[in-house]
């Protein structure tokens, strides 16, 4: 417990960077809000209008004030572009950004860690090359591509899946509910229907990121278990007259899993950021394309917003991977 | 409020099951809408307000005037800038000074909020559009509305505007997406203080139009339901319309030739080529007014103020590649027209075609062999046909001693980019609501060198035919004007047309009743769908 705080007071520098970067960062960037946002027929005084109401006219330190005063209250800003304030979106566009990623993650965990697992056993087989193709093609297909060629067989030819209109179709209403995780909030509301309605349409993005998020669970699954298969203690549970299915499910992957976790961590922070182009292609209210429509407007407040949340979440994110690696290995517990 | 409602549905629900199915929207009086991103607030008139905010403009609320609907083609409906049809007054009349408009409203038209339309909310709505700063008040100048002193609630009934000159553009100016009428009592009850409520009204509708906004989700969905109480027109046939925002233009695609989409928006002009062709999907197609994809030379500054540069640039333009590898066919081309301008038509073909021979004799005569170096900036925005045209552009000017680099401009700093007035070329893209030549000319080769003025084009003898055909007291002096500075515009060429674009929707076969508007944004007021 005392380690978890120490933990969390740790990362209250980083996030202090992590709001003055994002900061300046935002200013330092070409490209004029105000300008943009008066609309094509603006005239000199209309722009330095809206500048003055933004307090863009202010001086940077003033402005940086008026920011944390506001990040102390919990105040995120207002978006330009959507109208809206910043902390609204980015609660109500988390949860489908998430349920997306750990959607495809679970997806990818499940394939991967099996995958690298018998490419490890049977080194040189035929799942070995299996699994390097698939990590392969995994990477270096960009995930729009994936993506759209997921749409074009499955939904366009097929018609197997229903229209990528983001997270329920048209008629479907929404489910009430607090976690903001459609999956979860339709069983609760006991909604079969609509679950399945939301289930099918997140087979498709989620099946691309998945892909995408297989090949470094793989290759590291593999890599890691190849080291544990070759050590002492796994030769010696084999001489010791253990089943091979023993032996590499409870002696070997239990151990070969600490750096799978790791990834697994960097690899979900990383999804949960980058899916943007698989928002684009399955019209997914999340999180990464509103921060992307934000930058390209130059809209400051929904950019530093998403930066810090993001920082937060990956604090967060790496204390759970550290208490799970000492759930894994004894030898964390007692380095700590 | 929310639960609220979930409470009583789901009490309600096994009484009034029936009663329910027969009432609920059926999917042939639902539209699905898709399109590249939906509006970021209710108010059209608010600061910041993106093209799709129009659309709730047209469908939530109601102007004194509509432009009268006339037919187009294949079904498609037009309007009539000149015309106009009762919307929210059932008569107008101007006083025979030609000084004023008195406008008589309809004696049942309600807002959403049941409270009756009266003069007075009329009068704070002109004034609120006329104050509030940006674009409304812009565009209300562009028609001579200028000051709320101009407006007078007469009686209750009776509104009337005093005009601040005669001004051709007034009447027209009325029937567009600015003045339209908010419940003044609903928006100062709940503004805060705020004398023009600015902060409510971008979140809510107020107002009496056809549809209200029954839920809205800003980048994500936008759902309008039908105002059954709409006094201005015949009452819609369509009850619910679900507006998408689908950022992937090939998703969007797919979901029209799928058919789980009714409607589409804003596709690249390739696939709407593709659609047109296919024939499964209609495609409607008009010739947007007063607009034109353009070419700019920086007239100002060397090396374009030299009138020979600009002419061989504009004889160097491979036009027809362009058409087709660039816009797909999507435009009417505005090159290759006779060497005079005899008409008032804008926009007309210029008499420029591609003719390298020309165009090198020309940058001969000019520089006397130097080479040249200069920049071509687009908006990224627009990337999908301004980089192809760029390219090609590049491309052809370098067999005249003309080096050209692209520069591609992220959509912040596009205008910022304008407003510095220095970029060389410019690729870019103008439309005029109000589709008078003098309109267009005024914003874009006017020596008051406003952002539209890309090429910064300043001309003692243009700003005077401008001047001249904007307040022309009749019509042969209008049009002596229009010729004259129309021929200018050609002979001088700051600004070489390519073409005039189409305004493209792909809807389904059963889809009837489309009407383009200046704004170019979907009426679902008079859209049928026929499944």
């Amino acid at each position: 417990m005392r380690a978890v705080l120490f933990r969390l007071a740790g990362a209250i520098p980083t996030l202090c960077g992590v709001v003055l970067v994002t900061f300046l960062l935002t200013r330092v960037l070409p490209g004029d809000t105000a300008t943009y946002f008066a609309g094509p027929t603006a005239s000199a005084e209309s722009i330095a209008q809206i500048k003055a109401s933004l307090g863009l006219d202010l001086p940077l330190p003033v402005q940086f004030w008026r920011y944390i005063v506001a990040l102390g209250h919990g105040d995120l800003g207002m978006s330009l572009t959507t109208g809206q304030p910043v902390r609204t979106e980015i609660v109500n566009r988390l949860p489908a950004s998430a349920e997306l990623t750990l959607c495809a993650l679970i997806l990818a965990i499940g394939i991967a860690v099996p995958l690298g697992v018998l490419a490890a056993v049977r080194q040189g087989s035929i799942v070995d090359h299996i699994c390097r193709v698939v990590a392969t093609a995994g990477v270096s297909l960009p995930v729009f591509f994936t993506g759209l060629l997921l749409v074009y067989v499955f939904y366009f030819l097929l018609g197997w899946m229903p229209a990528p209109l983001g997270r329920l179709d048209a008629f479907a209403t929404p489910p009430p509910g607090k976690t903001g995780f459609f999956l979860i909030d339709t069983l609760l509301a006991g909604d079969t229907e609509t679950f399945r309605a939301a289930l099918s349409q997140i087979v498709l993005p989620a099946c691309t990121l998945a892909l995408f998020a297989l090949a470094p669970i793989a290759r590291i699954t593999r890599a890691s278990m190849l080291a544990v298969l070759g050590s002492e203690f796994v030769r010696t549970a084999r001489a010791s007259g253990l089943s091979g299915p023993t032996v590499v499910l409870t002696y070997a992957l239990r151990n070969a899993l600490l750096p799978v976790v790791t990834v697994l961590g960097m690899v979900f922070s990383f999804l949960l950021g980058a899916n943007v182009l698989v928002e684009k292609v399955f019209a997914w209210p999340g999180i990464g394309s509103y921060a992307v429509e934000a930058l390209i407007a130059s809209d400051y407040a929904p950019v530093q917003g998403f930066v810090l949340t993001m920082a937060i979440l990956y604090v967060l994110l790496n204390l759970g991977i550290d208490l799970l690696n000492r759930a894994i290995d004894p030898r964390a517990r007692r380095s700590a | 409020m929310k639960r609220r409602t979930v409470l009583t549905a789901a009490l309600a629900a096994p009484f009034v099951r029936k009663a329910a199915a027969q009432t609920n929207p059926t999917r042939a009086e639902t539209l699905i809408l898709v399109q590249e991103y939906g509006p970021n607030s209710m108010d059209m008139q608010g600061i910041g307000a993106a093209q799709p905010v129009n659309g709730v403009s047209l469908n939530c609320y109601d102007t004194l005037i509509r432009f009268k609907r006339v037919p187009f083609a294949d079904g498609i409906m037009t309007h009539d800038l000149k015309d106009y049809e009762p919307g929210l007054a059932k008569t107008w009349q101007v006083a025979s000074d030609g000084m004023s408009c008195t406008f008589k409203l309809r004696d049942d038209a309600q807002f959403h909020s049941k409270r009756p339309v009266t003069a007075k909310d009329v009068k704070w709505s002109m004034d609120r559009a006329v104050s509030i700063g940006g674009f409304a008040t812009t565009q209300m100048a562009a028609g001579s509305l200028e000051k709320p002193e101009q407006f007078v609630a007469v009686d209750d009934k009776t509104f009337r505007i005093d005009f601040v000159r005669r001004d051709k553009l007034t009447m027209p100016d009325m029937g567009v997406t600015i003045p339209f009428v908010f419940d003044s009592e609903t928006a100062i009850a709940n503004s805060g203080g705020d004398p023009w409520a600015k902060d409510y009204l971008k979140n809510n509708v107020a107002g009496s139009g056809a549809f209200k906004v029954e839920s809205w989700k800003p980048g994500t969905e936008t759902i309008y339901t039908r105002n059954d109480d709409w006094k201005c027109g015949p009452l819609p046939k369509l009850r619910r319309v679900i507006a998408r925002d689908i950022p992937s233009p090939s998703t969007r695609r797919a979901l029209i030739e799928r058919g789980d989409a009714d409607m589409s928006y804003g596709l690249p002009p390739k696939d709407f080529k593709d659609l047109a062709d296919g024939g499964k999907i209609r495609v409607a197609a008009v010739p947007v007014p007063n607009a034109i994809w353009y070419v700019a030379l920086n007239s100002a500054n060397p090396p374009f103020n030299d009138v020979r540069l600009r002419q061989a640039v504009a004889w160097a333009i491979p036009y027809e590649k362009i058409m087709s590898a660039a816009l797909f066919g999507r435009g009417v081309p505005m090159y290759g027209g006779p060497e005079t301008n005899t008409g008032t038509a804008w926009p007309f073909p210029f008499r420029y075609n591609y003719n390298i021979e020309k165009a090198k004799a020309l940058v001969a005569a000019a520089t006397g062999g130097a080479g040249i170096s200069t920049t071509l900036v687009f908006d990224a925005g627009s990337a999908t046909i301004a980089e192809p045209m760029g390219v090609l552009v590049q491309e052809s000017l370098a067999q005249i001693g003309i080096k050209v680099e692209l520069n591609k401009i992220p959509g912040a700093n596009f205008r910022g980019e304008l407003n510095k007035k220095t970029a060389p070329m410019v690729i870019n893209r103008f439309g005029g609501w109000l589709d008078w030549p003098d309109y267009f000319f005024f914003w874009n080769y006017h020596g008051k060198n406003s952002i539209f003025n890309v090429a910064s084009y300043q001309n003692k003898d243009m700003d005077k035919l401008i001047d001249g055909a904007r307040f022309a007291p009749d019509t042969a002096t209008y049009d002596a004007q229009v010729k004259a500075f129309l021929q200018m515009g050609m002979d001088e060429v700051p600004m070489i047309p390519i073409c005039q674009p189409f305004h493209d929707v792909a809807m389904q076969k059963y889809m009837s009743g489309y009407t383009y508007w200046p704004c170019r944004e979907p009426d679902f007021r008079f859209l049928v769908k026929n499944a």
